[in-house]
C-alpha cells in the first residue's frame, strides 16, 4: 500500500457526504443539470466527481466494477481503504460500475433489476472528457419541465435503456469535479 | 451536540438510504425497500420521514416540520428539535425560508420552489394494501401494471355513495406507470403533487422509500363521468378569510358551535400579518 492510498478521502465525512449527496440528488432529480462537487481526490484516472460519488454511495454492501483503465491497483486500494467496497470482476454482480463509455460497453451484462424489483440494477458512473451545460442530446421526462440538454456519449443505447422502463440502468456522468445524471425514466431524443 | 453523528444516523445507514432515494428518483412512484432503522420515536410518528430527512439534510439547510399543516403540534415540535440538536441545522416555521420541509399529511399552501425538498411521513405506502393484504401479490400487481382492483374500489364507492368517497390518501398514477399512495394528504392537496420541488416519501415501519422528481406527471385516478374533485369545506378561514386554503373544522363549544380555520398555520399567519401591515400603511 502506498502513502497515496491513505490520501484523498473526505476530511469531514458526515458533512461532506451530505453535501455531495445533495448534488447527486439534484442531478438525478433534474436530468440535464450539472453540479460541481468536491472533497475527494482519488488516484487518476478516477475523476474528483467519480471519487465523490463513490465515497458518498459505495460501501461494503455495494460491489463495484471497474472498467478498463479504472481497474488499477492504486484505485483498488484507494476504494478498499476509503469505502471498503468489494471490487467485482463480474458485471452481473455490480451495484456500481466506473469507467469510460467505451470501456463500459456492452451494457447488456449489467443487471437491470427485475419486474418486481426494478431498483436492483447497476448505477453506471461514466467518465466523460467534458460536461458543458445546455449542449448535446435533447432529453425529456420526469424532473424536466419541457426539454433539457445533456452531452451524452451515445443516443441509441440510452433510448434502448429507456424502453426497458421501469427496469433499466441509471447513469452518472463525470468530468473533473462536474457531475450530471440520466435516470432510466428520461427519454432521449438525439441531438 | 457532538455525542451523535451529524443528523443522528451513522454514515453506512445514510448511504443505504441515499441509494434507495436515488433509485426511487429514477423510478418515480415505485416503492424501494430499505433497511429501516429503529429511531428514538414510536412507529407512526414519522420514523420513515425522519430517516429520509437525516439522509438529505446538510449543515446549511433550514428545516421546517409540519403536522397536518401546523408547526406547533407535538410531533412537529419534537422532530424539529431532534434535528436542531443532532444536525445543528437552522429551523423555521416559514415555508418560504425552509430548504427542507418534513410533513405529516399536508402540502403547504404556498407553492414550493425548485430549491426546496419536501419529505412526507407515510404510514402505509402500498395503495393496494387494503384491497390485497399480501405483499407478494401487490408486488406482482405493480410489476404487471394490474390496477383494475383499484378502479373497482373507486367504482364501488360511486355505486354505494354516488361519488368517490375517498377523501385522503387518494391514489394517483405517476407518469402513466405506477399507482402511488400520496400519503394521507387530503385530496385537496393532490393537484399540488405536480410541483417544482423534489418530493420524497418515507415509510419507516413498512420499510419503503419512494420519490417524485420535479415536474413529474401525477394524475389522480377517476372516471370520465366522475372526474376527480379536490373538494374542500365551503367556508372562508375564520381567522384570515382565505377562500383558497384547506380548512380544519374546530368545535368551539358544547352547543354545536364550530369554526373553520386554515390548516396551514404559516399560511394563515402570513395572511394575517400582511393584512395588518396593509392596514398600518393605510393609517400612516
Amino acid at each position: 500500500m502506498s502513502a497515496d492510498t491513505l490520501q484523498g478521502g473526505f476530511a469531514d465525512a458526515p458533512r461532506e457526504a451530505a453535501r455531495a449527496f445533495r448534488a447527486c440528488l439534484d442531478v438525478m432529480a433534474r436530468p440535464g443539470t450539472i453540479a460541481e462537487v468536491s472533497g475527494a481526490v482519488p488516484p487518476a484516472p478516477l475523476s474528483i466527481g467519480a471519487g465523490v460519488i463513490l465515497l458518498t454511495l459505495c460501501d461494503p454492501d455495494t460491489p463495484v466494477y471497474l472498467a478498463g483503465r479504472m481497474d488499477s491497483p492504486e484505485i483498488r486500494q484507494w476504494i478498499s481503504f476509503h469505502a471498503g467496497a468489494p471490487i467485482t470482476e463480474t458485471r452481473a454482480e455490480a451495484s456500481f460500475a466506473f469507467g469510460t463509455w467505451e470501456a463500459l460497453l456492452p451494457l447488456a451484462e449489467f443487471p437491470i433489476g427485475s419486474a418486481e424489483y426494478p431498483d436492483r440494477s447497476t448505477t453506471l458512473v461514466v467518465a466523460l472528457d467534458r460536461l458543458e451545460p445546455d449542449m448535446g442530446a435533447r432529453i425529456s421526462g420526469p424532473g424536466i419541465r419541457d426539454v433539457a440538454r445533456l452531452p451524452l456519449p451515445d443516443t441509441e443505447a440510452f433510448q434502448d435503456n429507456h424502453l426497458l422502463y421501469p427496469q433499466g440502468l441509471d447513469f452518472f456522468f463525470t468530468a473533473g469535479a462536474r457531475i450530471a445524471a440520466l435516470p432510466r425514466s428520461t427519454k432521449v431524443e438525439g441531438v | 451536540m457532538t455525542d451523535y453523528n451529524f443528523a443522528y444516523l451513522d454514515e453506512q445507514t445514510k448511504r443505504m438510504i441515499r441509494r434507495a432515494i436515488l433509485k426511487g428518483m429514477a423510478i418515480p412512484g415505485y416503492q424501494v425497500p430499505f433497511a429501516s432503522r429503529e429511531m428514538p420515536m414510536p412507529y407512526g410518528w414519522g420514523t420513515g420521514g425522519v430517516q429520509v430527512s437525516a439522509a438529505v439534510l446538510t449543515p446549511e439547510d433550514c428545516f421546517k416540520v409540519i403536522d397536518q399543516g401546523a408547526d406547533d403540534t407535538t410531533n412537529a415540535v419534537s422532530i424539529r428539535r431532534f434535528f436542531e440538536k443532532t444536525a445543528g441545522v437552522a429551523v423555521t416555521e416559514r415555508t418560504a425560508e425552509a430548504s427542507v420541509i418534513q410533513t405529516r399529511h399536508r402540502i403547504p399552501e404556498e407553492a414550493l420552489r425548485e430549491d426546496q425538498i419536501i419529505v412526507y411521513q407515510v404510514p402505509i405506502p402500498e395503495p393496494l394494501r387494503f384491497l390485497e393484504p399480501r405483499e407478494t401479490e401487490t408486488r406482482k400487481m405493480h410489476s404487471l401494471e394490474e390496477y383494475g382492483l383499484m378502479h373497482v374500489k373507486l367504482y364501488e364507492d360511486i355505486a354505494q355513495h354516488g361519488n368517490i368517497a375517498t377523501a385522503y390518501a387518494y391514489p394517483v398514477k405517476v407518469e402513466g406507470r405506477y399507482v402511488m399512495d400520496p400519503s394521507p394528504i387530503p385530496k385537496f392537496d393532490n393537484p399540488k403533487l405536480e410541483m417544482d420541488a423534489i418530493q420524497l416519501f418515507g415509510a419507516g415501519r413498512e420499510q419503503r422509500i419512494y420519490a417524485l422528481p420535479p415536474h413529474t406527471k401525477v394524475v389522480s385516478l377517476d372516471f370520465e363521468d366522475h372526474p376527480f374533485d379536490p373538494s374542500k369545506a365551503d367556508h372562508p378561514c375564520a381567522i384570515c378569510g382565505a377562500e383558497d386554503s384547506y380548512l380544519d373544522e374546530v368545535i368551539t363549544d358544547d352547543a354545536g358551535g364550530r369554526m373553520f380555520v386554515c390548516s396551514d398555520t404559516d399560511y394563515c399567519r402570513g395572511r394575517v400579518e400582511a393584512a395588518a401591515g396593509a392596514k398600518a400603511e393605510d393609517a400612516a
